[in-house]
């Protein structure tokens, strides 16, 4: 098992450095000098220019400049950002709850109807419901999340009025970020209807953004009940008369659910990705919205800090699912 | 007499051709079936969509703006799905549209295939070193959400139809190589590809004709899956605003254009999108059935 660890520890350190590498790169052949985009309409002197130029280090080696670039990063030190001026470090953490209290709510949305779902399309299977369910998974599955979250808007918000259009919490209710969960805050603030309003906000969001995990987790949960259900010890269990619910939540569930989790755990990069669009059309202050307007604003070291911060993110948390499944299925180390 | 029943009997043990085979399998799945032919009236108005449109795809009737669809009321029986904010006919930009999702399907798969194909072979065959650092190189591919990092390379190459679709072929790539990596190292130590080495053949023979066709299957099943993961991607991209851009009736970028008259117009906005669900969805529909035939494992069960 220490080996199985500690070699996929040694393939970490490559790609983390390819990483780095590339979203240094990127902002290198990005078109437009940064430092002529960070002086706008008004223009520099020669001599501004070349001050500023030594300032950000654009003025040496490229190889002085990654390097330079990838010790930084390893002492958490990824630039400032030049639109705000503060550091990109910073302004992750501070919109990084934004994103994460959202994918949370869309996990939890999608597994406590995926799961389910699948189970009773097993269990019915080639019946009614299986047929039901698993169309109503595949439309999902094939559900452009951006005309989503607009009809979810034209019905409920516009027709129906009963969400907001955008935003975390109604702009009524102003108190400290003590946490940067809006959940969490808005309940300890105390004041009436702050939550109710938090909640509100989170629901649309939420369905957008766990729609695609939601089918995935469905089809993921029906396949591996179907295996599972085939099985000698289920049909054990059934010979000694146990009730189909023991068996099918007892005893079938439990093993069908490996492959759920190693679904679950590799879908972050999806919710991360479905995020980039949720919060562009809910105006969620997270990460995602916080990368496509620093894209369009050129602002070269949120690009790249960003970009690197969530691969890195997305790689820890594959390593550790990996990890883990290794950890329940000892075929698996071998390899 | 003889001769008659021993040809019959040949034809009922003769093993039906390839294709018969997979269509025997592929029909018995009727999702699959009307995937397939949701996907030819695509294919069609993806060829023939200028000709077929009632009215030219940019012409703008300046007197007939955000009209509601024929069947409601103000509607008019000029413009069926009514016009958009500019005073052009909606059902005659989703027909032209149709091209450019399904041109962006069909480069980005024969790209991302081909290059996948190639680079999954190398890593198969190479010595162990290459091979690690080809697949180093695709983990680090993979470590980026794959919309974001597309998203970054158009920022790169510039917003264009064009950089959308090479942005997202390379984003797709990765996973052709793992898998006809996988299938490579599987078929490489079974005895035909042996008895093929000792008899003489080259590298490029092993590669191509005796490994290639027998890792085809998933591959396959995977083009399928990523046509619509292109269709989805390219529209992303160009409700963002960095894909196709206006006045290209491509149907994200329509979807781009019509946000600001999602409560006024609801016909502008559901469209679009319900065409790009309705195609997708009828390509992942054939993609199970391709599956299903192409898959020996899953036959049957």
């Amino acid at each position: 098992m220490l080996n199985y660890v500690l070699s996929r520890l040694l393939t970490f350190i490559p790609t983390f450095i390819g990483v780095t590498l590339i979203s240094f790169g990127f902002i290198r052949a990005l078109p437009g000098d940064p430092i002529v985009v960070m002086a706008g309409e008004r223009g520099m002197t020669p001599e501004r220019y070349a001050e500023l130029s030594a300032q950000f280090g654009f003025d040496r080696p490229i190889f002085v400049q990654f390097w330079e670039y990838l010790t930084g990063v390893l002492q958490g030190d990824l630039g400032n950002s030049f639109v705000t001026k503060r550091p990109v470090w910073d302004e992750f953490f501070a919109l990084f709850p934004a994103t994460l209290e959202l994918s949370f709510c869309a996990m939890i949305f999608s597994i406590a109807l995926g799961i389910p779902a699948g189970v009773i399309a097993a269990v019915n299977r080639g019946k009614f419901f299986d047929r039901a369910l698993m169309s109503t998974a595949l439309v999902g599955y094939s559900m452009p999340i951006f005309w989503w979250a607009l009809l979810l808007i034209i019905i409920f918000s516009g027709n129906l009025g009963w969400t907001p259009v955008s935003g975390r919490i109604s702009l009524m209710y102003y108190f400290p970020n003590a946490t940067g969960f809006m959940l969490i805050d808005s309940l300890a603030s105390g004041q009436k209807g702050a939550f109710a309003s938090a909640v509100q906000h989170l629901i649309l969001p939420t369905i957008v953004l766990g729609t695609i995990p939601l089918a995935v987790i469905a089809r993921q949960t029906r396949s591996a009940m179907l295996e599972v259900l085939g099985e000698d010890y289920i049909r054990t269990a059934r010979a000694k008369g146990l009730t189909s619910g023991r068996i099918n939540g007892i005893h079938a569930l439990r093993n069908a659910l490996i492959p759920v989790v190693t679904v679950i755990g590799l879908s972050v990069g999806t919710l991360l990705a479905g995020a980039i669009l949720t919060e562009t059309i809910f105006s969620w202050p997270g990460i995602g919205k916080w990368m496509v307007d620093s894209i369009f604003r050129r602002d070269y070291p949120v690009v790249q800090g960003g970009l690197l911060l969530i691969a890195v993110m997305v790689m820890v948390v594959n390593l550790t699912v990996d990890m883990l499944y290794g950890l329940i299925n000892p075929k698996i180390r071998k390899r | 007499m003889d001769d008659a029943l021993s040809a019959e009997a040949a034809q009922v043990h003769a093993r039906p051709g390839r294709l018969r085979e997979f269509w025997f399998y592929f029909r018995e799945n009727r999702g699959a079936v009307i995937g397939l032919w949701i996907f030819a009236v695509f294919a069609i108005l993806a060829l023939f969509g200028p000709w077929i449109a009632p009215h030219d795809a940019t012409t703008q009737f300046r007197s007939d703006t955000l009209l509601p669809p024929a069947w409601q009321e103000g509607g008019s029986r000029k413009y069926v799905l009514g016009t958009d904010p500019l005073g052009r006919d909606m059902l005659s930009r989703l027909i032209v549209g149709a091209r450019f999702s399904f041109f962006v399907g069909v480069v980005v798969v024969t790209v991302a295939a081909s290059g996948g194909i190639m680079i999954g072979l190398i890593a198969g065959f190479a010595p162990r070193w290459v091979d690690s650092i080809i697949m180093r190189i695709m983990d680090i591919i993979l470590a980026f959400p794959s919309l974001l990092l597309a998203l970054v390379l158009v920022a790169v190459l510039g917003p264009s139809l064009t950089n959308a679709m090479i942005a997202i072929a390379i984003v797709l790539q990765p996973h052709y190589v793992r898998l006809t990596r996988a299938s490579v190292l599987s078929e490489k130590q079974k005895d035909y590809v042996t008895s093929a080495r000792v008899a003489g053949a080259g590298y490029f023979r092993l590669m191509f004709v005796t490994v290639l066709p027998n890792c085809l299957a998933p591959i396959i099943v995977q083009a399928a899956l990523s046509f619509s993961t292109a269709i989805l991607d390219a529209a992303a991209l160009g409700f963002l605003g960095m894909g196709a851009q206006p006045p290209t009736p491509e149907w994200g970028t329509m979807l781009a254009e019509a946000r600001e008259f999602i409560l006024r117009a609801w016909w502008v906005v559901t469209f679009p999108g319900l065409a790009i669900l309705i195609t997708v969805l009828a390509i992942n529909l054939m993609g199970d059935g391709l599956r299903d035939a192409l898959d020996p494992k899953l036959k049957r069960s």
